[in-house]
């Protein structure tokens, strides 16, 4: 069996919007960065390039013919996943595995600022003749979703919506500690409920704020990475993703597509025992109370549990889940398909030891976990470890 | 590459095709399942074997719809499913395929679902107009440039520099749409077409006229992909993938060479490499090179290294690549003959290859005995290509 291990990672900071650059600098500063950590050449060393993006995203019809340039791809092996960061992953972890490619470059990104209209854009994403004109004749933010899915969670597991909140107040404190994040604040659970309902039980401030960033990631077969680097390597033990039905209607309450992908990851990670065996954990939190409903999801918690962890302090630095300590995506801002990357970005981060002032100490097993967002029920769990 | 290090081996052990048409009756989630269900159907399984599904369908312009992927879902069979979609422009109809062997090959499942779906009759008054969006915003959009002119003058580039003629292009279209007159889901098949015809046609942007070019469609495919570990329980016919390549050029496509396709055969190379093929043009015995215009059926084959550059045309004027010639290229009909549904082409050229080999493709069955064939598509901005050779055993 092949191992597969990070090699490299690289990543712009980032920040609620980006003119000094265009999309094509911002992903070159990021693939720069990966190249010089892992130090190869990628126009030698490279086997295969992902780039994770959708078309209507991006502003373009087909975004693949726009994406070898900035990563040195050019004549080379390329191809773009619709999907999250961690779906891209997912691909080059297959590939490595496989054998057709011993270093493979995955790209993510947002530059998300650029859309001026995203709310019309997010509504393309429903179907078009059952569930669009809900939102679009009505004129009404598709982000409604998350507070009839909110509602739902809310109802099936007791969590209370001052349990969500705290989620809010802890991403955003944390964020503070992240020099990459642009939405730390000390902010208090009364300045969440005063932000105001925006889709009801959905509070303003509960909603993560939208970023621009890069994140490129470098992964290698382990027995060529022992031969290229001596930084501790950092394995990819598991991965998996899962969909559940497209339809609104039909969307579970417990984040059914977390809990198949972490069935996915898990098993070939080894982990039986999540809660214990895991020492960092990153989570997708758009909306606070996904962060609860998706650690449930995880096995992290019990159905109903998250919640009192959250109102009890239990996920954070010095509690007993190290969860979200890069700021989530309500510190980090939403990154679009860029998210899972991120999350993973902070887990290699943690278990490399180069976490700076948020590092958790001897943190040997981390998880990381992407949702695509409203309207979707798409995600995916990987489970990163050091073996040293 | 390792070759030592291939896991699994993977098979096509099933394959559908629905026809190729303009389907405004349909969904694209419910053509995806009429050919998911076919390929299904013919490797005695049903959605509760599949582990995972990969998903191929070209821009969401065509359809209007935001993360189109996450639309067909249920269609492809993903729901509560690992499901995939991966994206090449043109080339995902063959490149949907090597996404789905690396699912195999790696380990990581037993046995995958490949759906490509496409529907372009959507698109309203014509699909060119979803074109619009493919180009550079600054550099090439002011121009307000269209597939058409722009493969007019690769046409033309390609022509001069290999003193090819026109007529012995249209005598690819010739082929193709006669050829796909045994195709059950055709959609411009002509058994009585001639050279004339072609050259008759109407001009659209010279040299390109009507008739040279395939036409927009309505359709799906779908394959099964199994381990070796288990292929041999779903069919007596495995058709193996023994090379996959893929690579796509810069974006720069007024920096390219437009004669000769580097990045077809970049991945030609790839995949002969994989497959262990030193000498394609001895060791595989026929091809199934991506043909939206005629002139890109030679233009590939040079470029999948199985003719020299200019030589295709002369094979194609000497009857060789005919199904019954010596080496016969889209024994299916090909985009010309059968339509070109983008994605959906999977079923014309990676589906045929298996069709053939398994020795499927009745009243399409080339004469000579197949063991090694060899599928292509091309995406993007005239930049991508990938490839899949495959073999009997």
């Amino acid at each position: 069996m092949r191992d597969v291990v990070v090699l490299g990672i690289g990543s712009t900071a980032f920040t609620s919007q980006t003119p000094e650059v265009n999309w094509k600098e911002l992903i070159y500063d990021a693939a720069v960065k990966a190249y010089t950590d892992a130090q190869i050449d990628p126009r030698r060393d490279v086997d295969s390039f992902v780039t994770c993006a959708e078309d209507f995203w991006e502003g373009f019809s087909i975004f693949d013919e726009f994406t070898p340039d900035q990563l040195g791809a050019a004549l080379r092996p390329m191809m773009t996943v619709t999907g999250d960061g961690l779906h891209g992953l997912a691909n080059a972890y297959m590939q490595i595995k496989s054998g057709i490619a011993n270093i493979v470059v995955v790209e993510a990104h947002s530059k998300i600022s650029e859309l001026l209209t995203y709310e019309h854009v997010t509504e393309l994403a429903f179907d078009p003749i059952y569930e669009r004109p809900l939102s679009a004749e009505r004129e009404v933010h598709p982000y409604y979703v998350a507070g009839l899915e909110m509602n739902l969670y809310l109802h099936a597991t007791g969590t209370t919506e001052e349990q969500c909140a705290f989620v809010a107040v802890h991403n955003r404190r944390q964020a503070l500690m992240n020099p990459l994040a642009p939405y730390g604040a000390r902010i208090g659970l009364q300045e969440i409920f005063n932000s105001g309902y925006a889709f009801t039980p959905l509070k303003r401030w509960e909603i993560a704020s939208r970023a621009d960033g890069c994140i490129v990631f470098v992964l290698a077969a382990a027995e060529i990475a022992r031969r290229l680097t001596k930084k501790p390597l950092v394995y990819i033990e598991g991965i998996g993703w899962s969909s559940e039905s497209p339809w609104i209607a039909a969307r579970s309450a417990d984040a059914g597509y977390v809990r198949r992908a972490a069935q996915i990851a898990y098993r070939h990670a080894g982990i039986t025992d999540p809660r214990r065996q895991i020492d960092v954990i990153e989570v997708e939190d758009r909306f606070a109370f996904k962060e609860l409903q998706h650690l449930e999801a995880l096995g992290l918690a019990r159905p109903g549990e998250a919640g009192w962890l959250a109102q009890s302090g239990a996920l954070g630095r010095d509690g007993e889940l190290k969860v979200n300590l890069s700021g989530g995506s309500l510190g980090c801002g939403d990154l679009i398909e860029a998210s899972g990357l991120q999350r993973a970005l902070e887990i290699v981060l943690q278990l490399r030891g180069e976490a700076g002032a948020r590092q958790v100490p001897n943190a040997r097993v981390g998880v990381a976990q992407s949702w695509r967002g409203v309207p979707h029920g798409t995600g995916a769990v990987a489970v990163f470890a050091r073996r040293d | 590459m390792n070759l030592n290090k291939i896991r699994k081996d993977v098979a096509v052990v099933g394959a559908g095709m629905t026809i190729f048409a303009r389907r405004l009756q349909e969904t694209g989630k419910e053509m995806g399942w009429e050919a998911a269900k076919m390929a299904l159907d013919e490797a005695g399984l049903t959605l509760k074997d599949i582990d995972a599904v990969i998903v191929g369908s070209a821009p969401d312009a065509f359809d209007g719809v935001h993360k189109k992927g996450e639309w067909l879902l249920d269609g492809a069979g993903g729901t509560n499913k690992p499901y995939m979609r991966v994206f090449t422009g043109g080339g995902t109809a063959v490149f949907a395929p090597i996404a789905g062997w690396w699912h195999v090959a790696s380990g990581m499942f037993q046995r995958v679902l490949v759906v490509c779906e496409e529907k372009m009759s959507s698109v309203q008054p014509h699909v060119q107009s979803a074109f619009a969006h493919i180009w550079d915003p600054i550099l090439d959009r002011p121009l307000k440039p269209n597939l058409v002119w722009i493969f007019a003058m690769e046409m033309q580039r390609y022509m001069y520099k290999y003193n090819v003629r026109y007529e012995d292009i249209a005598l690819v279209a010739v082929k193709n749409k006669r050829n796909a007159v045994g195709h059950p889901c055709a959609q411009l098949a002509d058994p009585n077409i001639t050279l004339e015809d072609v050259i008759n046609s109407e001009p659209m942007a010279l040299p390109v006229r009507r008739l040279d070019i395939s036409p927009p469609s309505d359709g799906a495919s779908a394959i099964v992909l199994a381990s070796e570990d288990v292929a041999y329980e779903h069919t007596d016919t495995p058709v193996w993938i023994d090379g996959v390549g893929w690579c796509i050029d810069t974006t720069m496509w007024t920096n390219r060479d437009l004669a000769f396709p580097k990045f077809v055969a970049k991945a030609a190379k790839m995949a002969y490499e994989m497959a262990g093929i030193k000498n394609p043009r001895q060791e595989i015995d026929f091809a199934e090179p991506y043909d939206p215009f005629d002139y890109k059926e030679l233009q590939h084959l040079e470029g999948l290294l199985l003719a020299e550059p200019g030589e295709a045309a002369i094979m194609t004027r000497e009857g060789k690549t005919q199904r019954d010639g010596e080496f016969p290229v889209c024994p299916s009909g090909g985009l010309l003959g059968v339509g070109n549904p983008i994605a959906a082409a999977l079923g014309i050229k990676i589906g045929e290859v298996y069709w053939q080999l398994a020795r499927k493709a009745g009243p399409r069955q080339v004469k000579k005995d197949v063991r090694t064939g060899v599928a292509q598509a091309w995406g993007d901005l005239m930049q991508f290509s990938s490839v899949v050779v495959m073999r009997r055993r």
